[in-house]
């Protein structure tokens, strides 16, 4: 049934349009070669710095190298991904590989490490058009505009999170990600094998994919490790492959082995994974991500101001940090219990579990899988320790392929995407870069509403009265942070407001969508039809 | 999806393309002692804000006209003196007098763009909009698609947004179209003496506008209303020009010098490396030398108004708004080729008028617009824009290859040929072959676009071959638009019906 969707869909994107497909992924190139000269943040430099430790150290190095304080902390295939670039990078500029020379940016090195990431994209784009053959052509349009197809391209394509992330803050995101929808789309496809070697490889270009394998491994093991399901939906232990298992952990261990191997071998590995997992960083990065620990501080903060004013607390036991706090890197609580690692941990591991077990007790699927990978991204996010605002894009990129699907899926996408989107505005802070921050936002906004009201326009509306003015608020916040805020005398004394009150509003949002999400997976009756499966 | 949810997004996306080139290099960045015309129009808000309204044309001691001197009309300079009002209040330092000479800075280029944008958001965008939704006969989505066409022209875009200049005159202008081809003809020509009064350029417009609106009375009947509607125009025109020119309206020599500034006859035939027909001829003949300045003026004058003269009489018999558009490309097409004193930039002034009608020509339009690009490559290399001209020219013409499907436009009906080769039967076998020709003819332009030959024993070699490369290609598109002018018959739209 869905396979012979997914070859209409094949079918529908052969004949109508390469061309679209096309003309989509150009043009957001050439936005991408526009967007050379802007402003970049020190992950530039960070790169810059590893192509010039994989460049003129030996392996043995690597991970030791500690000239420049951006020191290598990605997985080893990321280094010799460095190592790669760093081969094609000597032709353009020798300078950028001498690790002493810090902060070295002269247009050749600006030029070279833009031009790898618009032109490592390609992945990305080669994986959007396999995830979009993926999507079965039921609702074929004769409008072009109004294809599921194209609207997801565009959404991919054209993410907003995507573009400012990699193409202006300076990130190798785009391939990171070509690599996952790679895998979801192989998924899809039934090609098991080749889905999870793509997510080893990737599991070693950036460990922060880790927060999804959970979705992965119990997928993996329901829909490929025991090949049949009783009648009523439920597993069948007997239908257990052996073979299927030992190719899956071959994989796996093959990866590994590629990887860390000669790491092992030369008994650097404790260092490797000391550089990976770096547990001596805060709770909350130095702008809060928006998730439930922002809420937390930001309650813990109302408390104590609220104390003193009462005259509950003691102000001169209070720690100094946490009054100028927001802008410190270690933020210590003082009403509420401080969190540790270990804590987040747990909470993260809780605020997982039933999405797996629902991906393993209601099988749905491609759909349950990819519903089941969103909600231990977000759960991931919402508790995890130092946390990035942008890990947010973990989240909302699958959750697209799901919103062109359910008009329900749809609203809950509107809603993270938008407030995740915004939540990365304070990633660019420079003049320069605000008209095209907000053009961009605004563009990709306005085409996800209505490209998605279009879609599901035979359906309920895809959000009630309350979420349109929580997210019409948002424009509000954003002028009086941008603008108001810097003419009012507080802009001295409370630096931090702006970025505090972003983090909150949006945490709030995220909290939502989330919980919406969660509700909605759990409540969800499976069909009879996909019980047949 | 709904037409205006589209038509937000295809203004969104014009003004990302915008802002994104402005983040890159300007005219004259960094190039002491005389900069470029980002550092004129900073001048003249320095000179506008400090002086007495009457020194501004006028060589003083603190305005010395050598230096970037007003070199345009009225309204450019109350344009420049609302803007340093703007920067005063941001800070002094950007229009002190004297001192703020060659002034560069992050937060003063950031200024000077949003001006540019803001200009650009509220004069040229809404034209283009509003005229691609007063367009007949279209489906929504062409109208959509065609606005997203010439909003992301690239000639424009690099040039205000790159180079740097207001698109303030060719906006208006656009408004004047727009107004008339709604028949508000006094509104219309109100917006074009605007335009006038902002550049002296728009003059190369001004000679369809003033035979469609003649065209226009004749045909209402002189004696009548047509007598009663040129009397309106004409007064409105001369109320329109006195506004403009009241504060130098005080004593003659005030205007003679700001006529003076306007039309400098002693600085030559041509300037730089422009693709017109005298630079292009002088690669044969040094045709400076050889004909003295007196006779180069004549002579440009005389070519112009020859080359010029069938449109214009074609459009005062038959004024059709069709014809109107096709006639405002043909003029200032041949004012570009031959008159005097042409700025390469010029060629912005033909491709607005062919941008217009995209919809009706798609092929020879977008061809058009790519080789007036094309034009313009020296300027923009001299400013360091080669990257946005390398991204934008080829997204441009991925835009409209989707929007218009232009290859396959290219039977003689779609070029607007059709009673042209009519007539010519029997005569001219090889016509038909006349798309292959031009389909082969801009493949080699494209390759020529990208494989760019690095000068080297001639630092001119390069500049040259771009001027006279366009210049013959401009001779071809000026014979094309006259053979359409000339030849449209008032049936053809008829005949489109059936």
């Amino acid at each position: 049934m869905r396979g012979a969707g997914a070859g209409q869909g094949a079918r529908a994107m052969a004949a109508g349009g390469r061309g679209w497909f096309r003309a989509l992924a150009l043009g957001v190139s050439f936005l991408k070669c526009l967007l050379i000269p802007a402003y970049y943040s020190t992950d530039f430099e960070v790169h810059r710095n590893w192509l010039a430790i994989t460049h003129s150290l030996p392996l043995s190095q690597w991970y030791y190298e500690a000239t420049s304080e951006w020191t290598l902390d990605y997985p080893p295939f990321f280094a010799w991904f460095e190592y790669a670039l760093s081969h094609i990078a000597k032709y353009f500029d020798p300078q950028m590989l001498v690790v002493e020379n810090l902060n070295y940016a002269s247009r050749a090195t600006v030029f070279f490490q833009r031009l790898s990431v618009i032109l490592t994209d390609s992945l990305f784009i080669y994986a959007v058009h396999e995830c979009c053959r993926c999507i079965n052509g039921k609702r074929a349009a004769k409008d072009i505009l109004e294809k599921p197809t194209f609207i997801l391209a565009v959404l991919l394509l054209w993410n907003f999170g995507l573009l400012i992330v990699d193409h202006i803050h300076f990130q190798y995101n785009g391939f990171l990600f070509g690599l996952m929808l790679l895998s979801v789309a192989r998924l899809c496809q039934k090609r098991y094998l080749e889905g999870a070697l793509l997510f080893a490889v990737l599991l070693h270009f950036k460990h922060i994919y880790i927060y999804v394998a959970p979705a992965y491994g119990i997928y993996l093991l329901r829909s490929y490790c025991f090949t049949a399901n009783n009648a009523d939906g439920s597993v069948k232990w007997r239908s257990f492959s052996f073979l299927h298992v030992t190719l899956l952990g071959l994989i796996v261990c093959l990866v590994s082995a590629l990887s860390l191997g000669p790491f092992l071998v030369l008994g650097q590995l404790p260092q490797v994974i000391s550089r990976l997992f770096p547990f001596k960083r805060g709770l909350c990065h130095a702008y809060w991500a928006p998730n439930f620990w922002a809420l937390y501080n930001a309650m813990d903060k109302a408390l104590t101001i609220l104390g003193l004013k009462c005259n509950f607390l003691d102000g001169t036991k209070i720690p100094k940090a946490s009054m100028t706090g927001g802008l410190v890197q270690e933020f210590q609580h003082t009403v509420l219990p401080s969190v540790t690692p270990l804590a987040t941990l747990i909470c993260t591991f809780i605020a997982i579990l039933p999405s797996v077990f629902c991906l393993w007790f209601k099988p749905q699927g491609p759909r349950g899988f990819l519903q089941c990978l969103v909600l231990c991204a977000l759960s991931s996010f919402m508790f995890g320790w130092h946390v990035h605002e942008k890990a947010i894009l973990l989240a909302i990129l699958p959750l697209s392929l799901l919103s062109i699907q359910r008009a329900k899926d749809a609203g809950i996408y509107l809603i993270l995407a938008t407030t995740g989107h915004f939540s990365l505005f304070p990633l660019l802070f420079t003049p320069p870069e605000l008209p095209i921050k907000i053009l961009l936002m605004l563009l990709f906004t306005v085409y996800s509403f209505s490209s998605l009201k279009s879609l599901f326009r035979r359906e309920k509306p895809l959000l009630n009265w309350l979420e349109t003015i929580y997210l019409i608020q948002l424009v509000p916040l954003e002028i009086f942070c941008e603008v108001i805020f810097p003419l009012t005398p507080w802009k001295q004394r409370f630096p931090f407001v702006p970025l505090l009150l972003t983090s909150v509003y949006c945490a709030l949002g995220i909290t939502y969508a989330w919980l919406k999400l969660y509700v909605s997976v759990l409540t969800e009756r499976t069909s009879v039809r996909q019980k047949a499966e | 999806m709904e037409k205006w949810s589209l038509m937000t997004i295809t203004v969104l996306l014009a003004l990302t393309v915008r802002w994104a080139v402005s983040l890159g290099s300007y005219s004259g960045a960094g190039k002491p002692p005389m900069y470029g015309d980002y550092e004129a129009q900073r001048h003249w808000q320095e000179i506008t804000y400090n002086l007495p309204i009457r020194q501004w044309y006028f060589n003083t001691s603190d305005n010395n006209l050598l230096y970037w001197g007003l070199d345009y009309p009225p309204l450019t300079a109350y344009h420049s003196f609302v803007c340093a009002y703007i920067a005063k209040l941001i800070n002094p330092e950007w229009v002190a007098l004297h001192t703020s000479r060659g002034h560069e800075s992050q937060p003063h280029k950031l200024f000077m763009r949003t001006t540019v944008f803001v200009a650009d958001l509220l004069v040229y965008i809404p034209a283009v909009i509003l005229y691609c939704f007063s367009l007949k006969e279209t489906s929504a989505k062409k109208k959509v698609s065609s606005a997203l066409c010439i909003l992301l022209y690239p000639g424009l875009i690099l040039i205000d947004h790159g180079h740097f200049q207001y698109p303030l005159s060719l906006g208006l202008a656009l408004w004047a179209v727009l107004c008339l081809s709604h028949d508000w003809d006094l509104l219309g020509s109100v917006a074009f003496c605007l335009a006038l009064n902002y550049k002296q350029m728009e003059l190369y417009h001004s000679l369809p506008f003033f035979c469609y609106l003649l065209g226009k009375c004749f045909k209402k009947g002189l004696k009548g209303k047509g007598l009663v509607l040129l009397a309106k125009l004409a007064g409105t025109v001369l109320v329109s020009f006195a506004a403009c020119w009241l504060p130098f309206g005080t004593d003659v020599e005030q205007i003679m010098q700001v006529l003076r500034r306007l039309f400098p006859i002693d600085r030559g035939l041509f300037e730089d490396k422009v693709a017109n027909i005298w630079c292009s001829l002088s690669v044969l003949i040094k045709i400076k030398n050889v004909i003295s300045p007196r006779t180069q003026l004549k002579l440009s004058f005389a070519v112009t108004f020859l080359s010029l003269l069938p449109a214009c009489i074609k459009l005062t018999v038959q004024p059709s708004l069709r014809g109107f558009k096709f006639a405002l490309v043909s003029c200032a097409l041949s004012f570009f080729l031959f008159s005097f004193q042409v700025h390469e930039k010029s060629i912005l002034l033909v491709s607005i008028p062919v941008c217009l009608i995209i919809n009706e020509i798609p092929f020879m339009a977008t061809w058009f617009l790519l080789v007036s690009t094309f034009s313009l490559l020296p300027l923009l290399l001299k400013d360091e824009l080669l990257l946005p001209y390398a991204v934008t020219t080829p997204a441009f013409l991925a835009v409209c290859l989707a929007s218009f499907s232009i290859l396959e436009k290219t039977s003689a009906e779609d070029l607007q040929l059709k009673a042209f080769s009519l007539s010519l039967k029997g005569y001219v076998s090889w016509f038909k072959s006349f798309p292959r020709i031009v389909r082969s003819l801009v493949s080699g332009t494209g390759l020529s676009d990208a494989a760019l030959p690095p000068p080297q024993r001639l630092p001119d070699l390069f500049p040259v071959a771009v001027a006279v490369v366009s210049c013959l290609h401009f001779l071809l598109f000026l014979v094309y638009f006259n053979v359409v002018i000339l030849w449209d018959s008032k049936n053809r739209g008829q005949k489109k019906i059936s």
